[in-house]
């Protein structure tokens, strides 16, 4: 027996005014699976992320997330719900402490189990238990990004959607990021991973969708599309 | 100095109702990022309600605080949720407008309501003083500045411990990120901005008993709050609270060593000359 999705979207339409960006949109994630989204910039990978979490209301289509429909609800409900995105650029509080970010992560979930949250973010990135009381403004970007993602972890989430993780890092951080994306799914985590870097993302996906134009281009497990000719063709220039 | 000592303490008790008043506008500032011009006037309803409290239910504006201050609270809410905000639309003008709009409004409702007599209360304390050695110390200004800071204090514990405090400021500078995490900046803006005016309840409850109240009082505070503010540095809690203490201590000292006439023009002169050393104020940073 296969179990149901975590998050099944159908159909999903959205758009700014009077442009639309998604036209129709159809994908799953299962429990405990890391899916790539990827695709050029432009195509609406933000535009989507921003629907999923309830930024911008959706104009058609459905989002089933653990057997609820979250299409058009309130982002802060879709939080509590375990449906967490850690957005592109970051967009830690840079006036707050390290610590003031990672129980604000917790904000939607309230105090209950807040400790073990902080613990189990301190065990993943060490450096931000040394760094506390450093204003998160202060930090370079890969710290941010870990801040980042460490804040996301604070809200328990049951999805984590995480928008261009390796955008801007140096090479070494990029390597560093990968493998905390393995170790995440090592734990269980259920992971929507949106990204640029097509073979980075490919090797610790089991699944990917590939964006073109607001539509599902080309999808498929993730060995099939390290080895499909056509995006080697668009995005790896082979 | 048997003359200064005595105008230099008068100067910080006043000044630390300048920085209540100053708080309020500074948090809405560094918040919502609107410059409130209806903070004078509202700052005047809130004066003139401690007074009817006062001549008209008997209720001691010490006793009046906690009530006034939860009204003006809901006064702010109500005002940022039903006007302010639904005018807003992230458009700078369209704010300026609607806080002026409101401040004429108030403005002209007082002169209705009230006329433009000015009128004061009568407390068992306003004359008393306490002696502290060689000095005198105006016994309603002493507990109107322990108020004041107490409440600056418990302010600060607000936004630093609890989680509607961080909400605050994170929102501040990060609303998409915040909106990320569960917060909804619009309550949050709607909250910041009712406290900033809660403020101004309670800074009215402490000044009811030395000043007067009219119509046209909140002209003279808002002037006083908008230089705290900027001399402290836009948004800054600790530069509103020094500013404040400042901005009383030279009021004084100015009419002390200059007069009335010559006064007035030290409080200006202290804030150019701020301004010229440190253009983000004391407590700025360049954003």
């Amino acid at each position: 027996m296969v179990d149901p999705p975590l998050l099944d979207v159908r159909d999903l339409r959205a758009g700014y005014g009077a442009f639309a960006v998604l036209h129709g949109v159809s994908l799953s994630v299962l429990p405990g699976e890391v899916v790539a989204v990827l695709g050029s910039n432009g195509v609406g990978k933000t535009t989507l992320n921003r629907t999923l979490s309830g930024l911008l209301r959706p104009r058609g289509g459905s989002i089933g997330f653990a057997g609820e429909e979250i299409a058009g609800a309130d982002h802060a409900a879709i939080v509590r719900a375990g449906l967490v995105h850690v957005p592109e650029g970051r967009r830690v509080f840079p006036n707050l402490t390290v610590r003031d970010n990672l129980l604000l992560g917790s904000y939607a979930r309230g105090r209950a189990e807040r400790a073990q949250s902080l613990d189990r973010v301190f065990d993943i990135f060490p450096r931000l238990a040394e760094r506390l009381r450093q204003r998160a403004g202060t930090m370079s970007g890969g710290e941010q990004q870990m801040l980042a993602i460490g804040r996301g972890l604070m809200a328990r989430p049951r999805l984590l959607i995480l928008d261009e993780p390796s955008l801007g890092l140096s090479p070494l951080l990029v390597e560093e990021m990968f493998a905390l994306i393995g170790r995440l799914r090592g734990e269980g985590l259920s992971l929507l991973l949106v990204e640029q870097n097509v073979m980075q993302s490919l090797a610790v996906a089991s699944r990917a969708y590939v964006i073109e134009h607001g539509r599902v281009a080309l999808s498929g497990t993730a060995d099939a599309l390290s080895r499909d000719a056509r995006l080697r063709a668009a995005y790896l220039g082979l | 100095m048997a003359l200064l000592m005595p105008a230099l303490v008068g100067g910080l008790l006043t000044g630390g109702v300048y920085a209540l008043v100053a708080l309020g506008l500074t948090l809405i500032y560094g918040v919502l990022h609107i410059v409130n011009f209806a903070h004078g006037s509202l700052l005047m309803m809130a004066m003139f309600g401690a007074w009817l409290l006062a001549a008209k239910f008997g209720l001691d504006p010490l006793v009046a605080l906690p009530l006034l201050a939860a009204i003006m609270f809901a006064v702010g809410w109500a005002l940022y949720r039903f006007v302010i905000g639904r005018v807003a639309h992230g458009d700078d003008r369209a704010i300026l407008l609607a806080t002026l709009g409101v401040a004429v409004v108030l403005d002209n409702l007082a002169l209705v309501l009230f006329t433009g007599d000015t009128r004061t209360i009568e407390t068992p304390y306003a004359l008393q003083m306490i002696q502290a050695g060689p000095l005198l110390i105006p016994l309603a200004k002493l507990i109107a500045f322990a108020c004041a800071l107490l409440l600056a204090g418990a302010l600060w514990a607000f936004l630093a411990l609890t989680d509607t405090g961080r909400a605050i400021r994170a929102v501040a500078r990060e609303p998409e990120g915040a909106a990320l995490v569960g917060i909804r900046p619009d309550r949050i803006f709607a909250l910041a901005y009712g406290i900033g005016i809660a403020c101004l309840g309670a800074a009215a409850c402490l000044l009811l008993p030395s000043f007067y109240v009219s119509p046209q009082v909140g002209g003279v505070f808002v002037l006083v709050a908008f230089t705290v503010v900027v001399l402290g540095g836009m948004g800054s809690f600790p530069g509103a609270v020094v500013g404040g203490l400042l901005v009383g201590i030279t009021e004084n000292l100015g009419g002390l060593y200059l007069g009335e006439d010559l006064g007035p023009i030290c409080v200006p002169l202290l804030f150019i000359a701020v301004l010229l050393v440190r253009p983000t104020g004391l407590f700025g940073s360049v954003r």
